[in-house]
């Protein structure tokens, strides 16, 4: 197949300029110039190494994606860059110092198997943390209604409800408690509401 | 997956993003939230030239208080901002539709007037928009503002009677009156969520529907556009109990079918989706 090189018209050379935005990423001032197509994923993952937000399905399904925008999850790769200009960003690298501290909802995640593979699980936390902002001491009902647009293929959900449920536990104060002993006593049991 | 190339500008204000689209060039588009632009423009399915981004404009963001009880909604207000204001309850059509409209994520970006202006014929809040008979409010440079009831808003599927250079500005919910009871019910492709057939009833009235003076019906998912279903309406008003009125809810429609769902099958749905929304409005009333 031929490759047809067109090049650039003087309309479209304006459409290639890029433009200076601003960003507060995990609380430090950034400055950069994107193009104005750029995804605020790529820029995240590309410019700026930040690489635990992934791209999973790119058509604004899955969710693995999501990261707060002014202290709202929202999916990054649904977001231009400069739409984003002078916002807060927060991702999943903000959650924990370094991995022997993680943010306790990680450690919910890790201890009440709320991964197997793991590629959803930036994107499930931010979204439970989104919810848990809202309201500290969901249902399991309210908690599977909030990450409704964040898929998880391994665990069937069930684990990651619990897992939410023990890390929103342990923000609240309560203590944490292994998968052996929430097991045992399950903390909520409504049922989930419609979709 | 990336957009084709495009201009950005964004505009501060109403005035300001009237003036980038007043030339009226289809290739300038508005960007609001971006939650149906931008997916389409990343599968290339929209190549526009030129964004003018409104996500900024504050005049647009917001609910206030009309007189005689009804609210003003901007056309940048997310369906989260709607959901987390409680005096949308007052609508029951609109306080069933704003937690089933996509997820989380999508309910903190998309608004309601990127919704009602992208006219997909299967959004959700097409058919409390035609039941509750909003009034929406548009813009031009040239044109100056004008209103646009719900029912003369969509002109087939993704389009409205809206020009290229003018914008939504704010939507209307007139005052809800004690005896007027309103409902949405849908039947959500279960992955999409997008509704298969999706049903709002609005009733005026004696409570318990013995005496129907007024009955609005809104329907989306199932023509090829959204619609109010007169024919229905009428006969309801005319003394036919609901369940034999709704019956040809789909009547005269050239009814989508899909992998999810054929013809009949939909056309079913639009019926027991139009029973249980009437059955909601009614329970509400009084
Ligand atoms: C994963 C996902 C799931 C979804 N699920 C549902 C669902 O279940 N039900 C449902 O109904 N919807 C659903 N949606 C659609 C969503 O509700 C809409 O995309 C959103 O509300 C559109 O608003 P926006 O601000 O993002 O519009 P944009 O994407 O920014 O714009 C959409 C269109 O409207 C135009 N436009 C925007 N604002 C104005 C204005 N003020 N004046 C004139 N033109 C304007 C734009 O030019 C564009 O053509 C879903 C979307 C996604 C991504």
């Amino acid at each position: 197949m031929e490759l047809i090189h067109r090049p650039a018209s003087a309309g479209t050379a304006a459409t290639e300029a890029r433009i200076a935005i601003d960003l507060v990423v995990n609380g430090e001032r950034v400055a950069l110039e994107v193009e104005p197509r750029r995804l605020l994923v790529d820029v995240l993952r590309e410019d700026l190494d930040l690489t635990g937000t992934k791209v999973g399905c790119d058509t604004s399904s899955c969710g693995t994606c999501t990261v707060h925008l002014d202290g709202r999850a929202v999916k990054s790769c649904t977001v231009l860059a400069v739409q984003a200009d002078g916002s807060a960003v927060r991702t999943v690298e903000d959650l924990a110092p370094d991995s022997e501290h993680l943010h306790p909802l990680q450690a919910a995640f890790v201890e009440h198997h709320g991964l197997q593979c793991g590629f959803c699980t930036p994107g499930m936390l931010m979204t439970a943390l989104d919810l848990l902002a809202r309201d500290p001491d969901p249902s399991d009902g309210e908690i599977r209604h909030a990450i409704h647009g964040n898929l998880c293929r391994c665990t069937g959900y069930q684990s990651i409800v619990a897992s939410i449920q023990e890390g929103a536990a342990v923000m609240r104060g309560e203590p944490p408690r292994t998968w052996t002993e929430a097991h045992a006593a399950p903390r909520s049991t409504a049922p989930a509401p419609d979709r | 997956m990336t957009p084709a190339a495009f201009a950005y500008s964004r505009a501060a204000t109403v005035d300001e993003a009237l003036d980038l689209i007043a030339a009226g060039d289809p290739a300038t588009r508005v960007l609001a939230g971006g939650q149906s632009l931008i997916p389409l423009m990343k599968l290339r399915l929209a190549r526009p030239e030129r964004l003018v981004d409104v996500g900024r404009i504050g005049e647009l963001r917001g609910i206030r208080d009309l007189s005689g009880g009804g609210l003003a909604v901007g056309a940048l207000t997310t369906w989260a901002a709607l959901l987390e204001d409680p005096r949308v309850t007052r609508y029951g059509a609109l306080a069933d539709v704003l937690p089933v409209i996509g997820d989380v994520q999508v309910r903190n970006r998309g608004t309601i007037g990127g919704s009602l202006a992208h006219a997909d014929p299967a959004s959700d809040i097409a058919a409390p928009a035609l039941a509750l008979e909003m009034e929406l409010v548009a813009r031009s440079a040239a044109r100056g503002e004008r209103t646009i009831a719900a029912a003369d808003f969509f002109a087939g599927a993704f389009a409205t009677v809206l020009g290229p250079d003018e914008m939504l500005l704010e939507v209307r919910l007139l005052g809800a009156g004690r005896s007027a009871a309103s409902a949405y019910v849908a039947l959500p492709q279960p992955a999409s969520g997008y509704p298969i057939a999706g049903v709002a009833v609005s009733l005026t009235g004696t409570p318990g529907g013995a005496a129907t003076t007024g009955c609005v019906i809104g329907v989306t998912g199932v023509g090829e556009q959204q619609y109010r279903a007169y024919d229905v309406e009428r006969s309801v008003v005319a003394g036919t109990p609901f369940a034999d009125a709704a019956k040809t809810i789909a009547a005269g429609q050239r009814v989508a079918s899909d992998i999810h769902a054929d013809r009949d099958y939909r056309a079913a749905m639009a019926v027991v989706m139009a029973r249980r929304a009437f059955d909601a409005a009614v329970a509400r009333q009084g």
